[in-house]
């Protein structure tokens, strides 16, 4: 059964023992599910889960002109962040289209990591890398240097307190350091730290809507690292959680997925990301000109839809208005947090308003537009 | 409930238990586990003709849909409105509790039986 061009994990012999489905994703194969995936998507909202994300791109930009490079090549300031911060941006085509979504983290003067999707990890470098022409920065995919784990969900701080071995420098002493600095850590914010005498990156980042954390290290160690969050969470609710189930996370905390929400062909206004868009940059970037200039007037625009019932919307089914189609559906399932389902959609802004349905295989699912997220953690609620 | 060595089966995943001229239907382990937790499932009414074959209800999980086929020709009799309720007894007993319609058989195709229907899953 197995596939020698699909790559594997350094944690797939673990995942096996904990009776992991596997499937293909983007060239790997990785955990689909565990045991249940309504189980572990529950876990994550109320207690926490563990997910390998190996598969993920970590490319490195360093050079006295990272920044400036990563100015000309992706939307926002990066030049300007502060190191120690992440920041969740776009790296667009000359037409405005997004080539990908990114999280860039500044590890410090000179230096910045960016995880793209798997999907995307040999573009994203190689637009880097073209984009870097000219500054004085180096790009490198460290991507099978670089191992990747989420602890997510309410219990993620308690649990990562409670594994132990962390400290806030190389001296194994700090530790008591490090749990003073995790525990402030804000959203969008990362520690430099140590595990066990090895470098890690603890980021305060991830993709469920849940507080909850990112841990960069290398490869060799995950497995160790795994078990050893595994084992303080036994007690907890904590279980180890797949792909089915990050996808249904992330969509109810309405957050967007390359491929589905985001295409080569999307704007980031129409997803519902021109705030990433600032008309203030001073550095010139690739698709300045036609993401500023693009007119979502008469466009699609990325929406939340709820219906009753079981039954749900699914990625390329057609939306209407009456007879008319309006839209198409990029992501839904029956929300497993909220009972009902839920759909992302790009609709007509114009239709927007109007009574709408989602086409379920020829039966006409009512759909209304709700404001995104869909579930918002206890904790944020207003 | 028969033991599923004794039960027939079909390419696409059904199980049929046949007890005269009335087969129960549900689908096999192996395909609920293929779909994931099942959330949703719809099934035909009562005395609805079903051809041998043919779409005749759906299975949905977060991730997926499947189709159920109707292995055998007939008229429905009755079906398990327990799964409507609560679908995930699909997955937690799908050869006992999670049986999904019962047909008064006019025409029954060719089926395979336990040890074909292995080889096709690979666990054989």
């Amino acid at each position: 059964m197995s596939d020698p061009e699909r790559r594997r994990s350094p944690l797939h012999e673990v995942h096996t023992s904990e009776g992991a489905t596997f499937t293909d994703f983007a060239g790997w194969t990785m955990p689909l599910k565990y045991r249940s995936e309504l189980a572990e998507h529950a876990a994550v909202r109320m207690a926490a889960g563990l997910f390998d994300l190996t598969h993920m791109g970590e490319i490195v930009v360093l050079g006295p002109e990272a920044g400036d490079a990563l100015d000309a090549a992706l939307l926002g300031e990066i030049s300007a962040m502060e190191a120690g911060r992440a920041k969740y941006t776009l790296m667009l085509n000359g037409e405005g289209g997004v080539v990908d979504d990114l999280v860039v983290y500044r590890t410090g003067p000179d230096r910045f990591l960016v995880v793209a999707n798997a999907a995307n990890r040999e573009t994203v470098a190689a637009e880097l890398r073209s984009r870097a022409v000219g500054f004085q920065a180096d790009v490198q995919d460290e991507s099978d240097d670089i191992g990747l784990l989420a602890l997510q969900g309410p219990l993620s701080l308690d649990l990562l307190i409670e594994v132990g071995g962390f400290s806030a420098d190389q001296d194994e002493r700090t530790e008591q350091r490090f749990v003073e600095l995790l525990t402030g850590l804000k959203n969008y914010r990362f520690l430099a730290a140590w595990y066990r005498g090895h470098p890690v990156l603890v980021a305060r980042t991830g993709y469920t809507g849940e507080i909850g954390y990112e841990l960069f290290v290398a490869p060799a160690l995950l497995p160790q690292l795994w078990r050893a969050i595994r084992e303080v969470g036994a007690g907890s609710g904590l279980v180890p959680v797949g792909l089915a189930a990050r996808d249904t996370l992330r969509l109810e905390a309405g957050m967007p997925l390359y491929g589905n929400e985001l295409t080569p062909l999307t704007r980031p206004q129409q997803a519902g990301l021109g705030r990433l868009v600032r008309p203030d940059k001073t550095a010139d970037y690739v698709g300045r000109d036609a993401v500023e200039g693009f007119d979502p007037i008469g466009q699609r625009i990325l929406v939340g839809l709820a219906s009753d019932g079981r039954r749900a919307g699914r990625h390329g089914y057609p939306v209407r208005a009456g007879d008319d189609v309006v839209g198409e559906v990029t992501s839904g399932a029956l929300s497993p947090s909220l009972g009902h389902p839920i759909a992302m959609a790009y609709v007509d802004q114009v239709a927007v308003s109007l009574d709408l349905t989602i086409d379920v295989r020829g039966t006409a699912l009512p759909a209304r537009v709700v404001p995104l997220p869909f579930y918002t953690r206890p904790d944020r609620k207003a | 409930m028969t033991a599923e060595q004794e039960l027939k089966y079909t390419a696409e995943h059904e199980w049929v238990d046949a007890d005269g001229d009335t087969a129960t239907v549900g689908i096999t382990a192996y395909a609920a586990a293929r779909l994931g937790d099942i959330v949703y499932v719809e099934l035909p009414g009562v005395g609805d003709e079903v051809t041998a074959g043919s779409v005749v209800g759906e299975l949905e999980s977060t991730k997926s849909v499947g189709e159920l086929y109707a292995p055998v020709t007939g008229v429905v009799t009755e079906v398990n409105d327990q799964v409507a309720s609560s679908p995930e007894v699909v997955n937690s007993d799908p050869f006992g509790a999670g049986w999904l319609l019962r047909v008064r058989v006019t025409e029954t195709p060719e089926l395979l039986d336990h040890a074909a229907y292995r080889q096709l899953t690979g666990e054989a």
